[in-house]
């Protein structure tokens, strides 16, 4: 164990926040859940060019073309959160549809997709889920039936986030409806104007609609559009799954989440009592803070496994399970600090921090239930981990 | 950047491990608990040859000079085998004397204590964990009068560290005059712990206040947290071994999801735990500013997640989980002794919040 830096990585730390300091009237956040504007668009394009975002993805795909090494990046994340600077777009077509393409697209999808991504030209939304295939994907029905050299999509996806705003639409159908159901989708491509879409929005209990539903009537796409091959899809989804549930649990984030907690407990009184000096709540800040160091070394040990190239077994199975319920809890505590002033939402005198307390605390469930819920993570470390047996299957009814 | 133990460190904590297996098997362990006469002689023996009383004594007086993390990974695997020893007194008597003592004390005491020679306890517990019952030491004219409560390996201990109520340490050796010991047996059977009383025993000041005390007490903090760990990794193991072999309805219970989501909430939060006492460990030798606060968080948090293991792993025995049949018990009351001694978690977290200057 020896957690110095070498003068190396010292002097890459060193070059990142220079840059960040010479650039910091340039900060614009990247897009949420909307489009992102032209501001941000700019930030995207400097951090490329400076080989801070899609940093390892070849020049000629529009990336920076640095080789791999996750120390910097583990840097780059740290200075960057330090300095409070966006990090560029993070979105579902840079996490999920970049690295899918890179594995198994074609030269021309490769070519064609990748670049305008990478700079928030072109926007993407996921259609992966169903009403009935949300934690049994493999279930999903939405079928593609064969027309020429097209296909006619028609069914029904849902919680597909940005999908009002999106220019385009990764999602899985079902080509071959004889075959066994792993085996039977296709990962196809198509532009989310093309006739037969109609998006409604999907409002959750934070009162805003963060996700969509998406309904499909003979959409009309060619064939070439499938990537990684047809009836290979599940294997090609599977092969980006895992980089949206280490997304999920990064406990980089959660830090900054629970300072603004301590600052929270330390200035709001009641009775003229500041809440930290309340022993209760005291207590509670403290166990969350062992948890949050538990995540934090955690997250070094996977990364010290990541880069030695061992698997990090347990340690890399509990961060989406462990880590989205620590930043539920985090937001609960913040919101039994602030007592009555806690239940306020709408803008307004008495409201705090904008009411993202309160949004965080309902969004984070859906988070804890989203991208492989709580239960399905329990089977994942059960079976994979521990070695349990699987339960048994029950006849189909 | 490297967050792993070195191949050196695992192959000592195998080798610890193959040792105790031989010399602290369960059977062993079951008669230490049963005779409360037993001092463990070859238990002792055994850990001597392995150089283990040696552990973070420097090579100068015999000693492996080795780190907090190294004695913390040793402590992880008696916590693994429940070993019939008291560790804590093994490595902070030496760090007292390191840290406050004379030269004269430590060419004096420290070869004997790295050769198994002599063995050592600490009474920090009212200190640490506050007064009980009246008790308490003062310290006047060199010489030590009052109580110390829940000292492990105090029985024994040829020679003792004690803490005054100001927070002072002195030496005293076992067969000073106006010492007397009184056993204190508590859940625990695999270390037995001491009640000492003094009157008017003469005492040698150690240097430093207390600052030498609150590294002891981090050093405590980790070595219980990782005696937790081992335990609490033995009690996983064995809920996920008994699952994989019992039939009910006709199936091994470790197919039915609610057996495997108790199996798995315990991997879930012990693992992230291990990855706390390792830096625990390392932040005392290679951190000291961290060291406190991160000793502190690895004691009670450890506290916490055991408790939940404990219970959980025997639920997933079913009955057999209570009985003394399995032995699991043994693992349930180590990490019970564990979560009291120098502060259960709720004085551990308000140290916590203190320390960080969040509360007064």
């Amino acid at each position: 164990m020896d957690l110095r830096l070498t003068p190396d990585m010292e002097s890459f730390r060193d070059e990142v926040r220079g840059f960040l300091v010479a650039h910091q009237d340039r900060y614009a956040p990247g897009a949420g859940a909307d489009r992102p504007r032209e501001a941000a668009m700019e930030w995207q394009a400097l951090l490329i060019d400076n080989g801070y975002a899609a940093r390892t993805i070849p020049q000629a795909y529009g990336g920076y073309g640095a080789q791999p090494d996750i120390l910097k990046s583990r840097i780059i994340a740290e200075e960057f959160t330090a300095a409070g600077a966006p990090r560029g777009f993070a979105n579902q077509g840079i996490s999920m549809l970049v690295p899918t393409l890179l594995e198994v697209g074609s030269e021309e999808q490769k070519t064609r997709w990748i670049s305008p991504t990478l700079r928030g030209e072109t926007v993407w939304c996921q259609g992966y889920s169903e009403p009935g295939a949300g934690s049994d994907l493999a279930n999903l029905q939405t079928k593609a039936v064969e027309d020429g050299e097209d296909f006619l999509i028609s069914g029904q996806k849902i919680w597909t986030s940005t999908a009002a705003q999106a220019d385009m639409i990764f999602c899985l159908v079902r080509t071959e409806p004889q075959a066994p159901k792993h085996d039977g989708i296709s990962y196809i491509l198509f532009p989310m104007t093309t006739p037969g879409i109609e998006v409604r929005p999907l409002k959750t209990m934070t009162g805003s609609a963060e996700f969509n539903e998406v309904f499909f009537t003979d959409v009309r796409v060619p064939q070439s559009a499938v990537v990684g091959g047809r009836g290979r899809g599940w294997f090609v989804a599977n092969a980006t799954l895992k980089h949206e549930r280490g997304m999920l649990g990064d406990p980089n984030a959660t830090e900054a989440r629970f300072a603004a907690l301590i600052d929270l407990m330390k200035s709001e009184t009641v009775d003229g009592q500041r809440l930290i000096d309340n022993p209760v709540m005291a207590d509670r800040l403290m166990a969350l803070q062992a948890r949050l160091m538990t995540m934090k070394f955690n997250g070094l040990r996977t990364l010290t496994a990541s880069m030695t190239g061992e698997s990090a077994g347990m340690a890399g199975m509990v961060v989406k399970l462990q880590g989205c319920e620590l930043n539920h809890q985090i937001a609960a505590l913040a919101i039994d600090a602030l007592g009555e002033l806690g239940v306020l939402y709408e803008d307004g005198p008495h409201l705090r921090a904008k009411g993202s307390w309160q949004r965080n605390y309902m969004f984070d469930l859906g988070l804890i239930i989203g991208g492989g819920t709580a239960q399905i993570q329990k089977n994942i470390i059960s079976e994979r981990g521990l070695g349990l047996p699987r339960e048994p299957k029950l006849a189909v009814v | 950047m490297d967050f792993s133990l070195t191949e050196d460190q695992r192959m000592m904590q195998e080798s610890l491990s193959r040792t105790l297996a031989e010399a602290a098997s369960l059977d062993r362990v079951r008669k230490f608990a049963g005779d409360p006469t037993d001092r463990g002689a070859d238990v002792w023996a055994a850990l001597t040859d392995f150089g283990l009383p040696g552990i973070v004594i420097s090579e100068e007086y015999g000693g492996l000079g080795l780190t907090l993390l190294d004695a913390a990974l040793m402590s992880e695997a008696l916590g693994r085998a429940v070993a019939p020893v008291p560790f804590m007194g093994t490595v902070l008597a030496p760090l007292a004397l390191r840290l406050a003592g004379s030269a004269e004390q430590q060419s004096k005491w420290l070869p004997k204590l790295a050769s198994g020679e002599v063995t050592a306890a600490v009474a920090i517990s009212e200190a640490v964990a506050g007064a009980r019952d009246g008790a308490g030491v003062t310290a006047s004219g060199g010489k030590l009068s009052g109580k110390a409560l829940f000292v492990p390996g105090g029985l024994g201990a040829d020679l003792l560290i004690v803490a005054d109520t100001g927070g002072a340490l002195h030496l005293v050796e076992g067969g000073a005059a106006g010492l007397t010991r009184e056993i204190m047996t508590g859940i625990d059977l695999t270390r037995r712990m001491a009640e000492l009383t003094f009157d008017k025993v003469a005492a040698e000041p150690l240097t430093g206040g207390k600052d030498v005390l609150a590294r002891l007490r981090d050093a405590g903090w980790v070595l219980l947290a990782a005696d937790t760990l081992g335990a609490c990794d033995v009690m996983i193991e064995k809920a996920v071994a008994y699952a994989k072999e019992r039939k009910q309805f006709g199936r091994v219970i470790g197919s039915f999801q609610a057996v495997k989501h108790l199996c798995a909430e315990m991997a879930a939060e012990l693992e992230p735990c291990r990855s706390l006492v390792w830096y625990a460990g390392y932040a005392f030798d290679a951190a000291p500013d961290e060291s406190s606060l991160v000793a502190a968080h690895a004691k009670a948090h450890l506290s916490e997640v055991s408790r939940f293991i404990a219970r959980t792993s025997t639920e997933v025995h079913g009955g057999m989980g209570i009985t003394d049949l399995l032995g699991l018990h043994f693992w349930f009351k180590r990490v019970g002794l564990n979560r009291q001694l120098l502060g259960g978690p709720e004085r551990v977290r308000a140290l916590a919040a203190q320390m960080q200057g969040l509360t007064a």
